[in-house]
């Protein structure tokens, strides 16, 4: 299942400036784990306890995970999931 | 005590003052922090305040930008008044409305963007943008004019008509976009990565937010260089929340204040509360949610700052509570009716929830509460239809007297 994945301007040095990698997953769990794989210094950075660093937001087709169903959200060939910052806004 | 840096909020990593926001190595929040105000003289600072321009530049010395670049607008120094037929009416003794909207386009707003915007000024941008629930849309649109700046502004698309008259005039880019505001801040959050434009609540999020710490400041320089006791301050995203605990903590520390933080009500409406949800649930984290209000202003589902608002309330024995859109209604009316202020939706949930609060008991009669009024009432007219009848009637004297005793007869 192929799916795209935006990384935002923040994580690309972790990233070899990449800013969109393709890989494998059927839910967004393991469609990162696909993305920390590829990119070792990655994992520590936004993941902590097997979740997600509070201040990182994963969307789905532009859905907020935490409206679907976290990392358990199935993810399907030709979404893309986008990882931002939550600290933006108000 | 010049800004020496921005540091993270989580892990304390240090950054240069640039056009930055997030932490790369633990993605937290980044804040502008100063270098150390061991040994500044109070009295000294206090002069320095007392001869200032009246605008939140008289503030200089605790702000990233010490001066204002020509072209700004004026924010800030707004009354504080004495509500005491409000006091009355809730049964309490000292009770002191911030009223905000008496900035250059009737928000707090004015501040927050005066910061934002003369930092990217000296950072060299041309262009500034922002994602707003309204009065952000309206500060954004006219201080870029005012400054000569290209602006773009993202706003949910079905906002008030006033908010989107009262910003499109300035001669903004004004794009409304198909959902929420938390739909419009991601939108954001991806664009600002792609365009060399100085976002205001995004990447100058640092310097943009310190523009709140000055309602602090004025409540108490206008308070005669003392504290309230209590705050009630609405929360959207929380960032006005926090900046004025950290605006009343500044001072403690410098010695221009003595004493302990006020306790800390933060106020959301029932249609969009996660915050005061996550309080009540004990958690210290916020479950975001669809907003559905009449409080626009404040439908923030994934508010940023959710979580050291949180700290805050719990740390200073605050709450967080939310109020019905009736209830804000409610509080819109008691304001208008005992203050002669009249304020948008976020004023009615603020105005509510002090009022649920002194109603409930949890007020001491004698503490000195002040409330932050945030915006004007006459962005979200709706609000005031349908509450009050008008006297229809012909140009004779008659028809006066018969209209008043049809009143009389219904009284």
């Amino acid at each position: 299942m192929a799916v795209r994945v935006k990384i935002p301007t923040q994580l690309r040095s972790a990233t070899d400036g990449d800013a969109q990698a393709s890989v494998d997953g059927s839910t967004v769990g393991e469609v990162l784990d696909a993305l920390y794989e590829r990119y070792g210094e990655l994992r520590g950075r936004i993941a902590e306890d097997g979740g997600l660093r509070r201040f990182v937001n994963v969307y789905v087709d532009g859905e907020d995970i935490r409206f679907l169903d976290g990392l358990d959200t199935q993810v399907q060939d030709g979404d893309e999931v986008t990882i931002l910052p939550a600290v933006a806004g108000g | 005590m010049p800004p020496e840096s921005l540091r993270c909020k989580e892990c304390n990593s240090s950054y240069a003052l640039d056009a930055s926001y997030v932490c790369e190595r633990c993605f937290g929040p980044l804040e502008v922090s100063y270098s150390s105000r061991d040994g500044a003289d109070p009295a000294a600072l206090k002069r320095r305040i007392q001869a200032g321009p009246h605008s939140l530049w008289r503030y200089g010395d605790f702000l990233p930008v010490a001066m204002p670049p020509p072209g700004t607008l004026h924010s800030g120094w707004t009354p504080l008044i004495r509500a005491d037929r409000l006091a009355q009416q809730l049964g309490l003794e000292e009770v002191w409305i911030k009223n905000d909207a008496a900035n250059p386009t009737h928000s707090f707003k004015d501040r927050v963007v005066s910061i934002a915007m003369a930092r990217a000024r000296e950072l060299g941008f041309e262009t500034v943008a922002c994602a707003s629930t309204g009065n952000l849309a309206n500060a954004v649109a006219a201080h870029a004019a005012a400054a000569g700046l290209e602006s773009y502004v993202f706003i949910p698309s079905d906002l008030e008509e006033q908010k989107v008259l009262a910003t499109g005039i300035y001669g903004t880019n004004l794009i409304a976009v198909d959902g929420n505001y938390d739909d419009v801040n991601r939108l954001c959050t991806e664009l600002s990565a792609d365009h060399e434009w100085a976002f205001v609540n995004i990447n100058m999020r640092p310097y943009y937010s310190e523009g709140s710490k000055t309602l602090a400041y004025e409540t108490a320089e206008q308070l005669g260089f003392e504290l309230p006791d209590r705050v009630v301050s609405p929360i959207a995203s929380g960032s006005l929340f926090t900046k004025l605990a950290r605006g009343f903590a500044d001072w403690i520390d410098v010695g221009l204040l003595s004493g302990e933080l006020p306790t800390f009500n933060g106020a959301q409406a029932a249609g969009c509360s996660p915050v005061a949800t996550a309080f009540a649930d004990g958690h210290d984290f916020c479950k975001p949610v669809k907003p559905d209000t009449i409080a626009k202003s404040l439908a923030i589902g994934n508010p940023a700052d959710g979580p050291y608002a949180l700290d805050l309330a719990r740390s200073t024995g605050g709450t967080i509570e939310s109020v019905t859109d009736d209830e804000i209604r409610a509080g819109i009316k008691l304001l208008a009716r005992t203050t002669g202020i009249f304020t948008e939706t976020a004023g009615g949930v603020t105005t509510a929830v002090l009022a649920k609060l002194a109603q409930r008991g949890e007020i001491r009669r004698d503490e000195r509460v002040v409330v932050y009024i945030t915006g004007e009432g006459l962005k979200t007219l709706d609000c005031a239809r349908g509450t009050f009848e008008t006297w229809q009637i012909e140009s004779t004297v008659e028809s006066f007297e018969r209209a008043a005793e049809r009143v009389g007869a219904l009284a």
